[in-house]
């Protein structure tokens, strides 16, 4: 009770934090004329290409806002926003969701420069995106725990009651989801929806993300976990004696998928030549090079000439099913409800 | 809220200003607009979008849901009660410093309550490594139901113990002489007399808890336990699913307003009044006598499971660094940002419900009164409903979208009814003769609001305020749809640790959010503002 002290102390801090607070709003708000700036969606991690969009600011002197979210998040917010969307740029971590927004009409198209400097199989013949990397669906798992020649020759047998309790998966991550639809694609809604329905047979646990499978896997939580390949590679540079390893399945297997992320120029953007000079970056020998081979990075570039990560196979030789990224758009969309019907989403 | 305070107060042969109608009516449609929105957006989704709104899963999460509120409710009665009773009622050795304890947890969001008890607790937490020389290298896992009613119970109690505390106190000790006397019992008379007498408290407290869980996303989802606020954001992060969280938000604020009609019903059957007004005496006090030594023992738990393991967590992880995440330090910008939006939102609050409590306390009317209720619905609004509300309406206003004028729409929308709450009750207790008297000593109407009203309602006004910057400070769902591009908060930069697995790393935000948080709660119990929650 009764503290008059207390009510003036408690007064003068509302008094001094709210001309603090207005002072943020104002500097919010008037913050981004003067200078060049670029707003990026990106649905790559910031822990990943934090390095790649810092080098920019400091290369171009354009600032970068940069919204960071899952990448179906960010595609439907640019479809939620239309022509009133503050993105100049989206990068994200699969073809499907840039598919989804330029077929809306949302993406502008691209030079064919920018185009054909990438491998066919990475871009799409509207040139409404473009791959900036390339990597591979993957089975990671406990080196403790299995030996190589003990893991499944096909993702299918992930059903088998021999895994029960020991499969990890991301269900709400853009690239299973890409696996998933692209699966679909090629095999048919029906074996892909009793092939989850095994998985959850089989008890498999649901992680937030690839990177959170991937520990799990370490920490022997799981054995094995579907992810992409360079996931692995990342948490090996902060411990070198995570017991995990990559395996590819049998050649052509939907498992080993090999997927790209791209970027695309949000058509409503008034800052074309800025945000065209942010996709040649990221082509650039130093970006490529550092997607590919920096700290913690062990993606494949998709431009010639550009060397691979030491110890990781060639892209050439990771066969993956046979199928046409530009189909994703159409694909991943009964991948979620799939999804979400089964309960991997709730 | 005194009906007889309330009609001295009035002053029906005015008319009220029309200025401060519109004001009133302004507020009031802000207050609900977004969400009439949220609802035209659900309603007029299409088939596709229904789709991924299964009726099983829809059914699966809203039941899970219930299940969660109900043991939670459940559970904060049976921790609550009985530690209100003994700080109230008994020869407790040490009773003020328990019920500081009991009080304390308030400041612990759930997001973090559930971080540290998984850091403890899970199956290789810290209390596995403890228990490693003794052979035991797995725990039980403690995630699912059972862990998200410990994480909402450790930040839900302290809500029955304060408003337990003060109905106690309420309690006139007559009725339960008058039984003694009968014969009855101690535990009889408490079954029967005490409790419910404790009634409305109780019903309020446990509106107020139900509503917490009913809205938590950050505990349910560390825990792994899907509920219908998991089910909206899913939603919101899948692809081209917003009409399907939409919906969902929509049976999420159908269950709210459920258990709020509920909890009504609930308060208004069998009410024991005061057998006197005014000053009420103080109850006899127990002598414990050997029961208390299980008092003790029952406190001490308590307060372990619930104050010292949590902070003891958090405290271990900022002093030592963990060997796969590494150690991790307070990020002060965000700090800022929480403090800055907590006390821009509380001021913003406290002056915005201004009109519309002044137009409830000094024009009562049929109008006055449907602008208060307006205004006071979104409290029973989920924040994440909040959020996508706003999410649907900025991003077609394209200049408010992503900006801070927005989180901040959110924040107000969300907690303005504590503000006015608190500015309500507190004006009820102002004489209007008071202001007349200025008047007629030739003030003008502003200047007698500001010389006479104002000093007498500031401290109800004040404790509005504080709820107000704790709830900001806490809020995480609205928070991560609404911000802007690069605007982290102290909730935000946690959750997005814990998302990535590096939970030790958080520790140190974690520690900083408690330490912003706890001198409002002090703010809080200072001024036995706990009744604005039971204020409707």
């Amino acid at each position: 009770m009764g503290g008059r002290t207390d009510v003036k102390k408690l007064i003068a801090a509302l008094a001094l934090a709210s001309a603090t607070a207005l002072t943020l709003v104002a500097g919010a708000s008037t913050a981004p004329s003067q200078t060049t700036s670029l707003t990026i969606y990106s649905g790559r991690d910031q822990a990943l290409v934090k390095p790649i969009m810092d080098r920019f600011q400091r290369e171009s002197g354009i600032t970068l806002n940069i919204r960071y979210a899952s990448s179906a998040t960010l595609a439907t917010a640019l479809v939620e926003e239309g022509r009133n969307s503050p993105a100049d740029i989206y990068w994200s971590q699969e073809p499907g969701t840039l598919g989804l927004v330029a077929a809306r009409g949302l993406l502008a198209r691209l030079p064919q420069k920018t185009i054909g400097k990438v491998p066919s199989r990475f871009t799409t013949r509207s040139r409404r995106w473009v791959g900036t990397s390339a990597r591979s669906r993957v089975l990671v798992y406990n080196t403790q725990r299995l030996q190589a020649a003990q893991l499944p020759q096909s993702v299918w047998g992930l059903t088998n009651a021999r895994w029960k309790g020991k499969i990890g998966i991301a269900p709400t991550n853009a690239s299973f989801q890409a696996f998933l639809g692209a699966t679909i694609h090629l095999f048919g809604e029906s074996r892909v929806r009793a092939w989850l329905e095994g998985l959850k047979e089989n008890d498999a646990a649901f992680y937030p993300n690839n990177t959170t499978v991937v520990q799990a896997v370490g920490r022997g939580d799981v054995e094995v976990g579907l992810v992409n390949h360079y996931y692995l590679y990342n948490l090996l540079a902060d411990t070198p004696s995570l017991p995990v390893r990559n395996h590819w399945f049998r050649d052509g297997d939907p498992g080993n998928l090999v997927l790209a992320a791209g970027v695309g120029i949000v058509a409503s953007t008034e800052k074309a030549a800025a945000a065209q000079r942010f996709v040649d970056f990221l082509h650039s020998r130093w970006a490529q090079r550092f997607i590919a081979r920096g700290p913690g990075a062990a993606e494949y570039p998709v431009i010639k000439g550009v060397p691979r990560r030491p110890g990781l196979p060639q892209l050439s030789s990771i066969k993956g099913p046979k199928y046409n990224l530009g189909r994703l758009a159409a694909d991943l969309t009964p991948a979620v409800r799939l999804l979400l019907e089964e309960g991997f989403i709730k | 809220v005194s009906a007889q305070a309330a009609a001295t107060a009035s002053s029906p042969g005015r008319r009220a200003p029309l200025l401060l109608v519109l004001a009133a009516a302004l507020i009031g449609a802000a207050a609900t607009l977004p969400v009439a929105y949220l609802v035209y957006r659900a309603v007029t989704a299409d088939a596709a979008a229904r789709a991924l709104v299964p009726l099983e899963t829809t059914v699966e999460l809203t039941v899970d849901t219930a299940a969660l509120a109900a043991g939670v409710v459940l559970s904060s009665l049976l921790v609550g009660v009985p530690l209100a009773w003994l700080v109230v009622r008994t020869d407790l050795p040490g009773r003020r410093a328990w019920g500081v304890a009991a009080s304390l947890p308030l400041v612990i969001p759930s997001f973090v309550a559930a971080l540290a008890l998984l850091g403890a607790l899970a199956p290789r937490g810290l209390l596995q490594n403890l228990l490693e020389p003794l052979g035991v290298d797995e725990l039980p896992e403690i995630t699912g139901y059972w862990g998200a009613l410990a994480a909402l119970t450790l930040s839900t109690y302290p809500y029955v113990f304060l408003l337990a505390t003060a109905g106690l106190r309420a309690v006139d000790p007559s009725a339960e002489e008058a039984a003694r006397s009968l014969g009855s019992g101690r535990l009889a008379v408490f079954l029967r007399v005490t409790l419910p007498a404790l009634r409305p408290s109780l019903a309020a407290a446990s509106l107020l808890v139900a509503l917490y869980v009913l809205s938590d996303f950050g505990a349910v989802s560390l825990m792994d336990y899907p509920t219908l606020t998991t089910g909206i954001y899913a939603r919101y992060e899948a692809l081209l699913a917003i009409e399907a969280a939409a919906i969902l938000a929509l049976v999420l604020v159908a269950l709210t307003v459920m258990v709020v009609l509920l909890a009504a019903r609930v308060r208004q059957r069998g009410a024991i009044y005061r057998s006197t007004p005014g000053a009420g005496r103080q109850a006899e006090v127990v002598r414990l006598g050997a029961w208390k030594w299980p008092a003790l023992a029952f406190c001490t738990t308590t307060t372990a499971f619930f104050l010292v393991l949590p902070l003891g967590v958090l405290t271990w992880w900022t002093v030592t660094a963990d060997p796969i995440v590494g150690r991790g330090g307070v990020d002060w910008d965000a700090a800022l940002n929480s403090l800055g939006a907590a006390l821009t939102t509380a001021l913003a609050a406290a002056v915005v419900v201004l009109p519309v409590a002044a137009l409830a306390w000094r024009y009562p009317s049929r109008l006055s009164r449907s602008l208060e209720r307006l205004t006071l619905f979104p409290s029973a609004l989920p924040g994440i409903a909040v959020g996508l509300a706003l999410v649907f309406f900025g991003s077609r206003a394209g200049f408010l979208y992503q900006s801070f004028a927005l989180l901040l729409a959110a924040y107000l929308i969300r907690f303005m009814p504590y503000s006015l709450a608190a500015t309500r009750a507190s004006l009820d207790a102002v004489s209007p003769r008071l202001e007349e008297a200025a008047r007629s000593l030739g003030r003008s109407p502003l200047g007698a609001s500001a010389s006479v009203v104002f000093p007498l309602a500031r401290s109800g006004i004040l404790a509005g305020a504080a709820l107000v910057c704790l709830s900001t400070i806490k809020e995480l769902p609205a928070t991560l749809l609404l911000r802007p591009i690069g605007f982290d908060t102290l909730a935000t930069e946690i959750w997005a640790g814990t998302a990535i697995g590096a939970y030790s790393t958080v520790a140190p935000s974690a520690l900083a959010l408690v330490a912003i948080a706890a001198p409002l709660v002090y703010l809080l119990s200072w001024r036995d503002a706990w009744e604005l929650g039971a204020a409707d």
